[in-house]
């Protein structure tokens, strides 16, 4: 096809979408297709980012065992309100994530909550690396943001643990087919990449799967009943509700 | 030419408990932080500076600190970095060890998580941070995880973690040099509901010094 010419250029271009392969992830069992909002493979070594609105369940998958997908959160409608990853451990006494596990910003506010986990491997304490922090940095400058706003992030699916003398011992993947689902409480903007972990010594990256859907009903019921994470909610709740027009 | 041992001091002062207090380093020179009363946490900062301005790009990375060194407490020898990498300050001697990188600062906001929506009025680490740094032209943006100075934050096998009381005694100190001309923030920790102050929070000393 020749592309001499505007549309012989044309041509060429539209032709590509119709034998591309996206990958896109398959819509989970139990969920309704039509609550379906963003449903994205990211590959080794990518970004992406999107606002998500208060009552959406994200939907981070790791199929083939690879993956290591580090976050960051801003409020979408406050962005200099981000995760802080020191109180996200401090406020419920733990440093590893997991289940009822939740996301805490810098002013007090549960902006998320990991309400499932099937893979157990994740890390508050290294961040990214320097190919890491160059893909995240580009996802926030799409959003006005730039690096003063790439604090400390989290990683899901390549774990670490602290021996009790203070060393950290990289262990690594769960293996295929594992998943970690959030619950949004505030609209965010959520930036992730699909990089390697700094401590990983043999990185063989492979797809991150991304799926949201709708879930409001789920704000109704705390995920958990710690006295911090009722707080925390209370704080989510009242700015809310004092934002709102109704 | 005679080579010469001599040791300066550049700046001696008294940090007020409660209080904010920053300085620059430069390249080459010390900072001896000490606990004068004990068990005293001392949150502190750090970024570049070009010429005599902090670059916000330069700040310190707890995760990149902590991820290059492969364990999460400081201590002589731990090289404090930005998230380039790039050396920041090293703590060349340290009369206490296990000092803390992970817990973050006290913020008004975390108090009434963490204690209960009483201590919301309660001065906070978070707030020292910002009217200090405000002072460089810098804002909320560039506060970040931070190091807390003689503060004890063990993390169980379980990965259950907390503030428990600290490992600092009257007097002990440690002391920081500079790899490249640093700004030192620092918010001497007015805490009252957990031990890292002692539930008592307590004035410290600087002391900077030049070879």
């Amino acid at each position: 096809m020749s592309t001499a010419s505007t549309d012989g250029a044309r041509a060429h271009a539209r032709a590509q979408a119709a034998h591309a392969d996206l990958g896109t992830p398959a819509t989970p069992a139990g969920v309704d297709p039509n609550a379906l909002v963003w449903a994205e493979s990211v590959p080794a070594g990518s970004h992406t980012t999107r606002v998500l609105g208060r009552g959406t369940r994200l939907r981070l998958a790791d199929p083939d065992g690879g993956a290591c997908a580090h976050l960051l959160l801003f409020r979408a409608d406050a962005p200099w309100e981000r995760l802080n990853v020191a109180d996200t451990m401090t406020v419920p006494w733990q440093a590893y994530l997991g289940a009822g596990h939740p996301l805490i910003s810098d002013q007090g506010r549960v902006l998320a909550t990991i309400v499932v986990d099937s893979s157990g491997r994740h890390d508050t304490l290294c961040g990214m690396t320097p190919a890491g922090q160059q893909a995240m940095l580009l996802g926030a400058l799409k959003h006005g943001l730039d690096a003063r706003d790439i604090a400390p992030s989290l990683s899901l699916f390549e774990g670490v643990r602290v021996a009790e003398t203070g060393a950290l011992e990289f262990t690594g993947t769960a293996g295929q087919a594992t998943a970690v689902e959030i619950l949004i409480h505030l609209p965010v903007v959520v930036a992730l990449t699909n990089t390697a972990h700094p401590l990983d010594p043999d990185p063989e990256l492979t797809p991150l799967e991304v799926l949201a859907w709708r879930a409001d009903e789920q704000l109704s019921t705390p995920v958990n009943d710690e006295p911090e994470y009722l707080r925390a909610l209370f704080n989510t709740e009242s700015t809310w509700a004092c934002a709102q027009n109704h | 030419m005679t080579l010469t041992t001599d040791t300066h001091i550049v700046a001696d002062e008294i940090v007020a408990a409660c209080a904010p207090w920053s300085a620059v380093l430069r390249a080459g020179q010390q900072l001896q932080i000490i606990d004068l009363h004990g068990n005293q946490a001392v949150d502190t900062l750090f970024y570049g500076v070009r010429g005599d301005t902090p670059d916000p790009n330069l700040r310190y990375s707890a995760q990149a600190t902590v991820a290059a060194q492969g364990n999460i407490f400081l201590t002589c020898g731990s090289v404090l970095r930005a998230a380039d990498g790039t050396a920041l300050v090293t703590i060349v001697a340290d009369e206490v060890g296990n000092h803390d990188t992970i817990a973050g600062a006290c913020s008004k906001e975390s108090n009434t998580l963490r204690y209960g929506h009483h201590t919301l009025h309660q001065h906070a680490c978070a707030e020292n941070f910002l009217a200090e740094a405000a002072r460089w032209g810098m804002g909320k943006r560039d506060i970040v995880s931070n190091v807390n100075f003689f503060m004890n934050v063990p993390v169980e096998a379980d990965g259950t973690l907390g503030i428990v009381d600290g490992l600092s005694a009257p007097g002990k100190s440690l002391t920081l040099r500079a790899d490249t001309d640093t700004l030192v923030l620092v918010s001497n920790c007015p805490q009252i509901n957990n031990p890292c102050n002692g539930f008592d929070p307590t004035a410290v000393r600087m002391v900077i010094s030049q070879s």
